[in-house]
C-alpha cells in the first residue's frame, strides 16, 4: 500500500528523525531520509522532527529548502510536525502554519516532563505526550484547530494538512498519531487516482 | 534532540554564539579546552559558574558542563544553575577513584564517556541518559576515537550473537548489569544515544565516526584552536549532517585554513591519557 502511495519523507538535517522512522516502518510506509530539495521528490507525505530548532533552521538555509518545503506544504500532502519541528513551520520561521511558538516556554532540560493527552481523533485511551524543552503555542489563527491540550493550551493542533505537535509522539511505543497520519496519505492518493480516473 | 548534531566546546559567550551560528546543536561550556588542560597541567575542576551563565545567556540552544567524574556536589550545583546537561568528565581531574556519580538522584540528564561496552553499560547503569565514546580529549588525533567506537560496536555485536544463556556470563565479564546486557543483545545498540568525542579536527573526521555508527559528535579543542573557527565550526555540521554522501563531505572540507595543533597520541606518556580516567 505503501509503494502505491508513495514514501514518506524525514527531515534528516539533525533531530530525532530516527524515531519517527521506527515508528513509521511497522506502519507498511516506505521512509526516505530528507537531507536536500530532491529528497522530496515524489514523497506522499513529510515528517518534521523534533531537534534543535537553530540548527535545523540553518540547515534549511544551508540546502536551500525553504521555498521546496514551502511548495511541498501548499501541494496538500500531509506534513507531521514534532516540538522544534513545529518551531520552524511558525510565523517566525518558514511560515508554514499560522500560530507563533514561544521557544523553551517550559523551561530547560530539566523542565521536561510527561503527561497523559486526550487526542482528538486517537480513540478513548489517553496518548502519553512526552515534553522535552518544549515550545508552547501562542498564538493560533484562525483556521488552526485543536486537536490536544494540556494544562487549557493547545498542545497539538492542525490547520488543513499541516499538524504540529509540541511534544514527541515518536518517542513512545504508542503509534496511533502515526497510523492516523499515514491512512491521512492513502486518503489522498485514493482521491489523486480518483482524480485521474476522472481526467 | 541532539541526534545528528555537533556538540561544540566554547569558553567564552562569544564563541558561543559562533557555535550556535554554525549551526551548533548545543554547547560545552567551559573555562580551558581540553587541549589547554593538557597544557597547564594542575587540577581541573568544574568551571566558574558565572562564565556558565554568561555562555548559558547568550544562546538559545541546550548548554552542558562538566563536573568532576565522581564529584556529586558540583553535579548539584549545575543541576541548580539550570544548565542542560552535564558532562562527568574525564577531561577534569577526577573526585573519586573508585565511584562515578550517582545519577539517578538528579531530573537533569548526563553524559559520560566509555572506552568500550562494559564501561558504558555501567554509566547507563547509574543512570547516564547519553554515552560519548571517550577518544583522546585535545590532542587533535582521531585514532583512539575511532578505537572506542570501534570497540563498544564490535561489542555489542558479540552480544547480539549470543545464545541466551550465554549472557549471564557475558554480563559478569562486561561487569555490567545483566537487564541491559540482554537488552542489548536484543536490540543491538545502546538503550541511550551514542556520540562520539575526542580528536575530532576535520570534516572528514566527523564524517568518519558517523559512519563508524555515532549518533552525532563532539568537537573539543578542533575548532576554536583552529585558524578559522566559524567556517571550520560549518563545514563540521555539515559533514555529520551529510556523512554518508562523500560529494558533500568534500564539499565542506575547502578552504578551512590550519586545523588544531595535534599531538600524536602515542607519543603521549601514559599518565597523560585522559581516557584512562573513570572505570
Amino acid at each position: 500500500m505503501s509503494r502505491r502511495a508513495g514514501p514518506v519523507g524525514v527531515l534528516a538535517l539533525q533531530g530525532g528523525f530516527e524515531a519517527h522512522e521506527r515508528l513509521l516502518r511497522p506502519l507498511g510506509a516506505e521512509v526516505r531520509q530528507v537531507r536536500m530539495p530532491s529528497d522530496l521528490d515524489g514523497l506522499a507525505a513529510l515528517v518534521l522532527p523534533g531537534g534543535e530548532s537553530t540548527t535545523m533552521m540553518l540547515g534549511i538555509e544551508r540546502e536551500g529548502l525553504a521555498a521546496p518545503l514551502a511548495e511541498f506544504a501548499a501541494s496538500g500532502r500531509p506534513v507531521l510536525a514534532t516540538c522544534a519541528g513545529a518551531i520552524i513551520l511558525d510565523d517566525e520561521h518558514l511560515g508554514l502554519i499560522d500560530l507563533h511558538c514561544e521557544r523553551n516556554a517550559y523551561g530547560g532540560q530539566i523542565h521536561s516532563f510527561e503527561a497523559d493527552l486526550k487526542f482528538d481523533g486517537a480513540g478513548d485511551d489517553p496518548f502519553r505526550g512526552v515534553f522535552i524543552r518544549a515550545p508552547r503555542f501562542t498564538r493560533l489563527g484562525d483556521d488552526v484547530v485543536v486537536l490536544a491540550e494540556h494544562d487549557s493550551a493547545p498542545v497539538a493542533v492542525r490547520e488543513r494538512n499541516i499538524f504540529a505537535m509540541s511534544f514527541h509522539p515518536e518517542l513512545t511505543a504508542d503509534d496511533r498519531i502515526h497510523r492516523r497520519f499515514i491512512e491521512m496519505n492513502l486518503v489522498n492518493n485514493v482521491t489523486d487516482i480518483d482524480r485521474k480516473k476522472a481526467a | 534532540m541532539l541526534k545528528g548534531g555537533v556538540i561544540m566546546d566554547v569558553v567564552t559567550p562569544e564563541e558561543a554564539k559562533i557555535a550556535e551560528e554554525a549551526g551548533a546543536c548545543a554547547v560545552m561550556a567551559l573555562e580551558r579546552v581540553p587541549s589547554d588542560i593538557r597544557r597547564d597541567g594542575g587540577v581541573a575542576r568544574m568551571s566558574d559558574p558565572e562564565m556558565i551563565r554568561g555562555i548559558k545567556q547568550a544562546v538559545s540552544i541546550p548548554v552542558m558542563a562538566k563536573a568532576r567524574i565522581g564529584h556529586f556536589v558540583e553535579a548539584q550545583l549545575l543541576e541548580a544553575l539550570d544548565i542542560d546537561y552535564i558532562d562527568e568528565s574525564e577531561v577534569l581531574t577526577p573526585a573519586d577513584e573508585a565511584n562515578h556519580i550517582d545519577k539517578h538522584p538528579f531530573k537533569i540528564p548526563f553524559v559520560c564517556g566509555a572506552t568500550n561496552l562494559g564501561e558504558a553499560l555501567r554509566r547507563i547503569g547509574e543512570g547516564a541518559a547519553m554515552i560519548r565514546s571517550k577518544g583522546e580529549a585535545g590532542t587533535g588525533d582521531i585514532v583512539e576515537a575511532v578505537r572506542h567506537l570501534r570497540q563498544i560496536r564490535s561489542e555489542i555485536r558479540q552480544l547480539q550473537g549470543m545464545e541466551n544463556d550465554e549472557l549471564f556470563a557475558a554480563a559478569k565479564n562486561l561487569q555490567s548489569p545483566l537487564s541491559l546486557v540482554q537488552e542489548v543483545a536484543e536490540t543491538g545498540k545502546l538503550p541511550v544515544v551514542m556520540f562520539s568525542a575526542g580528536g575530532v579536527a576535520t570534516p572528514a573526521d566527523a564524517a568518519l565516526m558517523m559512519q563508524l555508527g555515532a549518533e552525532g559528535v563532539f568537537v573539543g579543542s578542533g575548532i576554536f584552536k583552529s585558524s578559522d573557527p566559524a567556517k571550520r565550526a560549518k563545514a563540521i555540521v555539515e559533514a555529520t549532517t551529510h556523512f554518508a554522501d562523500p560529494e558533500r563531505v568534500l564539499h565542506a572540507s575547502f578552504g578551512l585554513g590550519e586545523p588544531m595543533q595535534s599531538i600524536e597520541s602515542r607519543k603521549l606518556d601514559e599518565s597523560e591519557l585522559l581516557a584512562q580516567r573513570g572505570w
